[in-house]
């Protein structure tokens, strides 16, 4: 088995399937590192339709979408070195250095001119939000529900109540109860929903499942096993009011209260995050501050379309192709600065001496109407777009031909203005 | 009277004013001719991809995703489940195979969504 590779992708999930492919197909030596048993990433246990309509205009299942990547992947012979976990990255000359380790050859190390970081992200748990109670049993996120019943093929509870409203937890409440179980609530301590609009419709309303809003859990009962939790309604400023607390009987408490990009890997090598996505800061290449190292999918920033992920891989992956190749220039970066009612933007900067397209994903940080979008470097505007509406789950892609912004631009400005409650 | 509908064929989840029926139907606030499909079918027999799992008997593989091939009315899905649920399948299956012919007399295929490998997956 070769050792030494032009491109190591960590990850084999459609972030890391799409880079491994792009890389290949740029002309790189690569290989793909995945700590499970299957390729697929967290696809496997996303049995559910609506994947590929941007990328394939078809509705596809997770698993199948995965498959086309898995296949594209297998018949350029990249090796995939599954059921192998990376235990520790670092630098060495113009490169790295991957101490890896597996069931057949225990602990050894691979080298790697470049790096491809697909690694996802996790869900936030019950100890990072603010629970009362004692520690029973049933209290899962809903990643871990998915994977019960999807992959282990376990109900974990009977009755449950679900905690957010994020797009997994809609998900896992109409899967719950089409396995048997009674689903008592999605309870949302916002004002609105987190998860898709069809969400709601094909998720609850098809199955008579209860959104409360503004309310949100505060206290699980129970010492071996939930026997139920106290929810409270919600002020405007989402601190619940406890003298208006109720209990809900249940034996399952399931979280979808968010997702932060799985990053801790890279830390030994100086890698600057961005505080609000969490992923590292990179450019439109999707390279990051370390020389060599590029980030793409979910570990970038969370995504709300698989067909973003694929995309980010493609673009992470043939940028890593052509740095360990030697056919990248000197950089020569320009911040893109975000104003006005931006949640987040990705890129952070933009590599002007690289030249090309950059695409650019955004959120907004409230829901807004009558949207503007400009891009400007210096007082040259170089891109508007208008929104009839924008919602913070909601994820825009645009895309800006750096052919267009200024000679020696500085910074450049990436500013979205709206009228509430459009 | 003008009926609000949430189209549900895409993301973009576009709020749909329907109103009239069969020939006359009229469908604002669709960006795309799915819309008004799926507006027409909402009225009169709602219908849905169903996706789940049914059990099989390979250890390293319990449960095999599923899916039906095309939409099932909504209100036939449990009489769905209830036929997948005593489904066990026996050999490896890969996507678009048929795991059962005609669903719960819908005539709608069920097929696998993911390819089950053979045995351990080993790729290098």
């Amino acid at each position: 088995m070769r050792k030494d590779w032009d491109v190591i992708v960590i990850g084999a999930g459609p972030a890391g399937l799409a880079a491994a492919a792009a890389a290949c197909d740029a002309g790189a030596g690569v290989c793909l590192v995945e700590r499970e048993s299957r390729p697929g990433g967290i696809l496997k246990q996303c049995i559910h339709d609506g994947f590929g309509l941007v990328r394939y205009g078809e509705k596809l299942t997770g698993p199948e979408y995965a498959w086309r990547d898995i296949e594209a992947v297998r018949r350029r012979n990249i090796p995939i070195w599954t059921e192998t976990f990376l235990l520790e990255l670092q630098r060495a000359g113009d490169g790295f250095v991957l101490t890896m380790q597996n069931r057949e050859q225990a602990v050894f190390q691979l080298t790697a001119r470049a790096l491809v970081a697909a690694t996802g992200c996790r869900e936030r748990t019950a100890r990072q939000i603010f629970i009362h109670g004692q520690r029973p049993a049933g209290i899962y996120t809903a990643g871990t529900v998915q994977h019960m019943i999807n992959i282990q093929g376990y109900l974990p509870g009977r009755r449950c109540v679900i905690l957010g409203s994020g797009d997994i937890g809609l998900i896992m409440a109409r899967r719950l109860v089409l396995e048997g179980a009674r689903v008592e609530g999605v309870y949302e301590i916002k004002p609105e929903p987190s998860g898709l609009t069809r969400n709601l419709v094909q998720c609850l309303q098809d199955y008579n499942i209860p959104l409360h809003l503004s309310t949100t859990v505060t206290r699980v009962l129970g010492r071996e096993r939930v026997e139920g939790v106290v929810v409270c309604p919600a002020d405007e400023n989402l601190r619940p009011l406890p003298d208006r607390g109720r209990i809900v009987p249940c034996d399952t408490l399931v979280l979808s209260v968010g997702l932060i990009p799985e990053n801790d890997i890279l830390e030994p090598l100086g890698v600057e995050l961005n505080p609000r996505t969490g992923g590292p800061v990179v450019d439109q290449r999707l390279a990051a501050n370390v020389p060599g190292l590029f980030s793409c999918g979910n570990a970038l920033h969370v995504n709300d379309l698989v067909d973003y992920v694929s995309e980010s891989g493609e673009i992470a992956g043939r940028a890593a192709a052509a740095y360990a190749l030697g056919r990248t220039q000197p950089s020569n970066h320009a911040e893109l600065v975000p104003e006005g009612d931006i949640l987040y933007a990705v890129p952070g900067r933009l590599d002007l001496a690289a030249g090309g397209k950059a695409v650019i994903y955004l959120r907004a940080n409230r829901t807004i109407g009558n949207a503007r979008l400009t891009i400007s470097a210096g007082d040259k505007t170089v891109l508007r777009k208008r929104y009839p509406v924008l919602r913070p789950p909601e994820m825009e892609r645009i895309v800006l031909d750096l052919a267009d912004l200024p000679a020696g631009a500085g910074a450049v400005k990436l500013s979205l203005r709206g009228e509430e409650n459009g | 009277m003008a009926k609000e509908l949430i189209c549900i064929q895409c993301p973009q989840g576009c709020r749909l004013q329907v109103s009239g029926r069969g020939e006359g139907l009229k469908v604002r606030g669709n960006k795309c001719a799915r819309g008004i499909a799926y507006a027409g079918k909402e009225l009169t027999n709602p219908s849905r991809t169903l996706t789940t799992t049914v059990r099989t008997c390979f250890p390293d593989f319990p449960v095999l995703p599923v899916r039906t091939r095309g939409e099932v009315p909504l209100a036939r899905i449990f009489a769905c489940m209830e036929e997948i649920n005593a489904v066990r399948v026996e050999r490896r299956l890969r996507p678009g195979d048929v795991v059962l012919d005609r669903l719960a007399g819908t005539g709608v295929p069920l097929i696998a969504t993911a390819d089950m490998g053979e045995g351990k997956a080993v790729y290098h």
